[in-house]
């Protein structure tokens, strides 16, 4: 059960948050334009990395907000949490993890 | 004849508070501080339980929470539970217990036949069987399941409460021996806030066994006290006896399971006035695992009779408990350890026959004392028989030869009644473990000890729980710890000094000797038990190796070794060390098994809490809930809503009560509560923008004080939600969703504009309970509304369909929106909630001389879909597109873009020929389908045939005077006229494709 610091109300049980999928996928404004396939790109298809991930979370049971979170995915640290429409922040990892 | 084997001297049990107790029906006599375990030996008690699998007589192997053998059904009636280990059970009075798994009784069991049969159940049964075709399995499951059943579940509800806390703590610490106390000592007197937890009665651990250990200059028993004394006396400080921490989860936190009232006679007025348990969810900043070690007993023939025990086991019972395990023991050992036990033993009064040492030189400062003290030394010797079969008699002891695999030809008989072993010391790594730290192995101690922590968790293990074993190591581990996580805390106030071990005797070393050698071969004339709660036999692994089960996973699922209710506790080391041995490779390289949660089994209850019964989920009532209720009505539940299902009348049945319902909304008027519609106020000037990215229509041009239907698509092109959605002002618009959607769609439109249009002025609020809602539909509708209304305009010109207006109805301000989902005139009235059983009422007596009729949620759905109106999760499973449902014309071909536009264009989606919602007319038109019925085309005798579709709604309706139904089928819409077939309870029932629309096609009764 992860310990979240939502950017809003500091930190929170897991059980408060919804998970609210990848995040950094910007949503195509030439749909129109796009091939299936590269609509699918957009629609379907998902990282699922082994160690960081960039991804958003919603303070369901909280403020209510949305933010991103980069997580890593064996361990379940933490290393940044940061609001909608920064960039995702280069994680520095120590060798051996 | 009482407590027979009961000490006359030592223990801190409290023998001027006798207590009764029942085992299998007899009566015995224990003492206060007794555990059953405990209570049954001093009463010479040793045959508590059959094994799992043969149905062997066993005894109680250990003093703790790894106990696998005496398992006991506790308590009667309701309160009855399986599988309590009577080592970890706290005698009270009046306590009734009862023996498990043996018919008629522990002396006589029928199952033991099981022993004879044991080549029809060889190791590997059930992996073989379940791995097997299903037949296979089937045709065992009754012979297995009652033969292999362990302890009864009662068949009524849990009487008893149970309840949960959330604590933060800068340490909790897990463990209350010396490591324990120290940490807690040197964090509590820093400052920190720490919780203390330990699984047992009285806190202490090791010290409360042991006789000789000096601590500050007092008694290891005296030390207890004023260590306890002076945490009690902290107000940062929190002890918690009886909890055992059973869970270590990602980031720190841990869940302890506190036993409130187990220790007390259930039904005594102290147990009933408090929670039975409590769940504990402790999120710790530093979780200090102070978790000692358990024992290993030794892999030796026939090491499961009554009165074969772990060492430890029989000092804490003499010298805790008072009680004396038997009368004669001999001591089996690879290490020092079982040396202090012999010598404690002798102290109280109990002799020791023997100590069979497999060490080849065993020598050393215990020896030498043991030696002096006149008990037997038998060095690199083993033992090879054990005699009795109920309960020990005796056993033979050999010399061991060749590199400790074999024996001596010659032996010699020991008489005896008990058999205590010590095959070194496994450290309580399980919590580190479950915190997925990586354990290796210590050759000098022969054990897994903890290695590295995985980033994000904080723990520090101490003591005997990283293996260091001896008092001082303990005491400076703990209270270093204890004082790190103080200081990491920021609490830095003076703690004192490290506490001091008195002189300890130094042990030599251990010899690595897994399994003892009988002079047959394993699995001849004799079990050598390595797991014995589910009946696993070195010959077993052996098996294993032998069909090609090597690795640690595959070694536990082919034998189920571990994977009892003691998750081997006293096993696992044993087996991986047989493997690896068989492999001849180390033993870290046959690896180790995963502890996972919880590390002794916990009550369902405790899981539960308070959240069982009303308490489970929340319910949502309209404010017109009392009234359906005074007026019959049964509820249906709709997400967390409970919506009136339908209002019958005496006598009437439900079919009886729909019918009039329906038939009254289409000849005069109905009202219904639909005040669960979901509702969102949207506002900002972007608001009109955001309505025409969410819905596939277009929302530019709607007029203020209009209303529009919208469906609401996914980003894949499926049907979402639908409602309809009113412009209140320029930039303010009211919309309405699905009851059932309403929270989804929130989070939905939050999504969008939080994540992706992040430029945009457009402000969401949930109104769903700020406005109660009032439908009245039929053509006697408007008449109706004007007696209420007087001063509303409700001609089809002033207030039009599709539109709402402000009026006062009743003398109550309200929003009138005149939509519809029946089909018919109608009228929603939305006002504050406090203000809705007022109008309601209002309504009911001006509606009284039309035979106004309350309709609940069936009779609204019957009257949908007469007129084919869908429901979004009923016509729609996440699949199905407008176009599916053959609403394209709500799709606008001018939007340049709206959520799901472009997956519309996708060749899967467009594709001509997918599932079509379509109407069904059945042949019999008194035949209702069933809602799911599957569909076929083309009938066969029987399956399988191509199925194409599904029955999605079907109801009895009244007013078309039959059956009707609609259905999701493929290549629907090119079916019209076609015969399908519905084949179901043995009949084949056949119906005719038609639109989905079976009542005013044409919607002229729009207007009444
Ligand atoms: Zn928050």
């Amino acid at each position: 059960m992860l310990l979240i610091p939502c950017p809003y109300c500091g930190k929170r049980d897991e059980h408060e948050f919804t998970y609210a999928r990848e995040g950094h996928i910007a949503r195509p404004t030439n749909g129109e334009q796009l091939t299936d396939a590269e609509w699918a790109q957009y629609l379907f298809m998902r990282k699922n990395p082994k160690g960081v991930h960039y991804e958003r979370w919603m303070h369901a049971k909280g403020c209510r907000r949305y933010f991103n979170v980069a997580r890593d995915t064996v361990t379940h640290e933490i290393y940044a949490v940061y609001e909608m429409g920064q960039p995702a922040p280069v994680i520095e990892r120590e060798n051996g993890r | 004849m009482t407590q027979v084997n009961r000490l006359p001297h030592g223990g801190r049990v409290d023998s001027s508070k006798p207590l009764r107790f029942v085992f299998d029906g007899r009566p015995y006599e224990g003492y206060q501080g007794d555990t059953l375990a405990s209570a049954l030996l001093a009463n010479g008690v040793v045959l508590v339980g059959r094994s799992f699998k043969y149905h062997r007589p066993r005894g109680i192997l250990s003093a703790g929470a790894e106990e696998p053998n005496a398992l006991i059904q506790l308590g009667q009636g309701n309160r009855s539970e399986p599988n309590l280990r009577a080592t970890q059970i706290e005698l009270y009075e009046g306590l009734v217990a009862e023996s498990q798994n043996r018919w008629p009784s522990l002396t006589t069991d029928v199952g033991a036949v099981n022993s004879l049969f044991h080549r029809i159940f060889p190791s590997g049964f059930y992996y073989k069987t379940f791995m097997w075709p299903k037949t296979f399995w089937m045709k065992y499951e009754h012979f297995i399941r009652r033969m292999a059943g362990l302890g009864k579940c009662p068949t009524e509800p849990d009487p008893d409460r149970y309840d949960k806390l959330h604590a933060h703590a800068d340490a909790l610490i897990v463990g209350a021996g010396p490591a324990g106390l120290a940490a807690a000592l040197a964090a509590g007197r820093a400052g920190a806030r720490v919780i203390l937890v330990d699984e047992q009665q009285e806190m202490g651990g090791s010290l409360l066994s042991d006789r000789q250990a000096v601590i500050d200059g007092v008694s290891a028993a005296q030390w207890v006290a004023n260590a306890l004394a002076e945490l009690r006396a902290m107000p940062e400080v929190t002890l918690l006896p009886r909890t055992v921490a059973f869970g270590y989860y990602d980031h720190n936190l841990v869940s302890l399971m506190e036993r409130v009232t187990d220790h007390l006679p259930p039904t005594s007025p102290e147990a009933l006035n408090q929670p039975r348990q409590r769940l504990w969810r402790v999120r710790a900043k530093d979780v200090i695992l102070a978790t000692g070690a358990i024992e290993r007993p030794m892999v030796y023939i026939d090491n499961d009779r009554p009165g074969c025990m772990l060492a430890s086991a029989a000092q804490t019972y003499v010298n805790r408990y008072g009680a004396a395990p038997g009368k004669r023991a001999v001591i089996m050992t690879n290490n020092d350890t079982a040396y202090q036990v012999a010598l404690d033993l002798v102290d109280a009064g109990v002799s020791v026959a023997a100590i069979v040492d497999a060490r080849e030189n065993a020598e050393g400062e215990l020896v030498a004392t043991a030696r002096a003290r006149g008990i037997e030394v038998l060095g690199n010797h083993a033992i090879t028989r054990v005699g009795g079969k109920l309960a020990v008699r005796e056993v033979e002891v050999r010399r061991l030869t060749g590199d400790g695999k074999s024996v001596s030809s010659d032996g010699r008989t020991i008489t005896c009644d008990m058999v205590l072993s010590s095959g070194g010391w496994q450290p309580t790594v399980h919590l580190f473990s479950q915190a997925r730290g990586k354990l290796k192995w210590n050759q000098d101690i022969l054990a897994f000890v903890p290695d590295k922590l995985l980033p994000g968790q904080n723990n520090h293990s101490v003591g005997a729980a990283r293996g260091a074993f001896a008092l001082t190591d303990c005491l400076v581990d703990g209270f270093a710890a204890g004082t790190a996580a103080a200081h990491a805390a920021g609490h830095t106030e003076p703690a004192g000094s490290t506490p001091v071990a008195g002189a300890e005797p130094a042990h030599s070393p251990m010899r690595e000797m897994w399994v003892m050698p009988s002079g047959k071969p394993l699995g001849h004339d004799g079990k050598h038990f390595v797991d014995y709660q589910n009946d696993v036999t070195a010959a077993d692994v052996a098996l294993a190796h032998r069909e090609g089960y090597r690795s640690v996973e595959h070694l536990k699922r082919y034998t189920t070794m571990g994977m009892a209710t003691d998750q081997g506790k006293t096993s696992n080391i044993n087996a991986l060390a047989l493997m690896a041995d068989l492999r001849g490779v180390a033993i870290p390289e046959v690896g180790t098994t995963t502890f996972r949660p919880p590390y002794t089994p916990v009550t369902i209850g405790a899981f539960a809490g308070i959240d069982k019964g009303d308490f489970l989920d929340p319910i949502r009532k309209t404010p017109l809930h009392s009234w359906h209720e005074q007026h019959g009505a049964p509820f249906e539940t709709v997400g967390q809503w409970h919506r009136a299902w339908y209002y019958p009348k005496p006598g009437e049945t439900m079919h009886d009560a729909v019918n009039r319902e329906v038939k009254a909304v289409r000849t005069s008027v109905g009202i219904v509560d639909a005040s669960t519609l979901g509702k969102i106020d949207i506002q900002g000037p972007d608001a009109a923008w955001f309505l025409n990215m969410v819905y596939t229509n277009a929302w530019s041009k709607l007029e203020p004080g209009r209303c529009r239907y919208g469906l609401m698509l996914g980003e894949d092109g499926m049907v979402m939600d639908d409602g309809v959605t009113s412009r209140i002002a320029e930039n303010h618009f009211h919309m309405t969703t699905t009851t059932g959607g309403a929270a989804r769609v929130m989070a939905w439109l939050e999504d969008w504009l939080q994540c992706e249009w992040t430029d945009k002025k457009v402000y969401l609020t949930s109104v769903t309970e700020q406005w109660a809602v009032i439908g009245i539909s039929g053509p006697m509708s408007r008449k109706l509304l004007s007696e209420v209304a007087p001063d509303l305009p409700l001609d089809d010109q002033s207030f039009p369909h599709l539109s709402f207006r402000d009026g006062v109805v009743a003398g109550v301000k309200c929003r009138i929106f005149r939509i519809t989902f029946t089909g018919e005139a109608t009228y929603e009235l939305n006002m504050a909630p406090s203000y809705a059983m007022h109008v309601w009422r209002a309504l009911m007596q001006a509606g009284e001389k039309y035979g106004i009729t309350p309709y609940g949620t069936e009779a609204m759905h019957v009257l949908r879909a007469e007129k084919g109106f869908i429901i979004v999760g009923q016509e729609t499973d996440g699949t199905t597109t407008p176009q599916d449902l053959g609403m394209d014309w709500i799709v606008s071909k001018q939007k340049p873009d709206f959520l799901g536009k472009r997956s519309l264009q996708r060749s899967d989606t467009k594709r001509p020929d997918r599932k079509h919602l379509i109407g069904l007319l059945t042949e019999d038109p008194n035949e209702v389908l069933p809602e799911g019925a599957q569909i076929v085309a083309e009938l066969k005798d029987k399956p399988p045939m191509e199925m194409i579709g599904h029955v999605t709604s079907s109801y009895y309706s009244p007013n078309c005077g039959r059956s009707i139904a609609m259905a999701l089928v493929k290549n629907g819409r090119n079916r019209m006229g076609e015969t399908l077939y519905m084949p179901y309870d043995g009949k084949v029932v056949k119906a005719k494709v038609t639109e989905p629309k079976f009542y005013d096609p044409e919607g002229a009764r729009i207007n009444g």
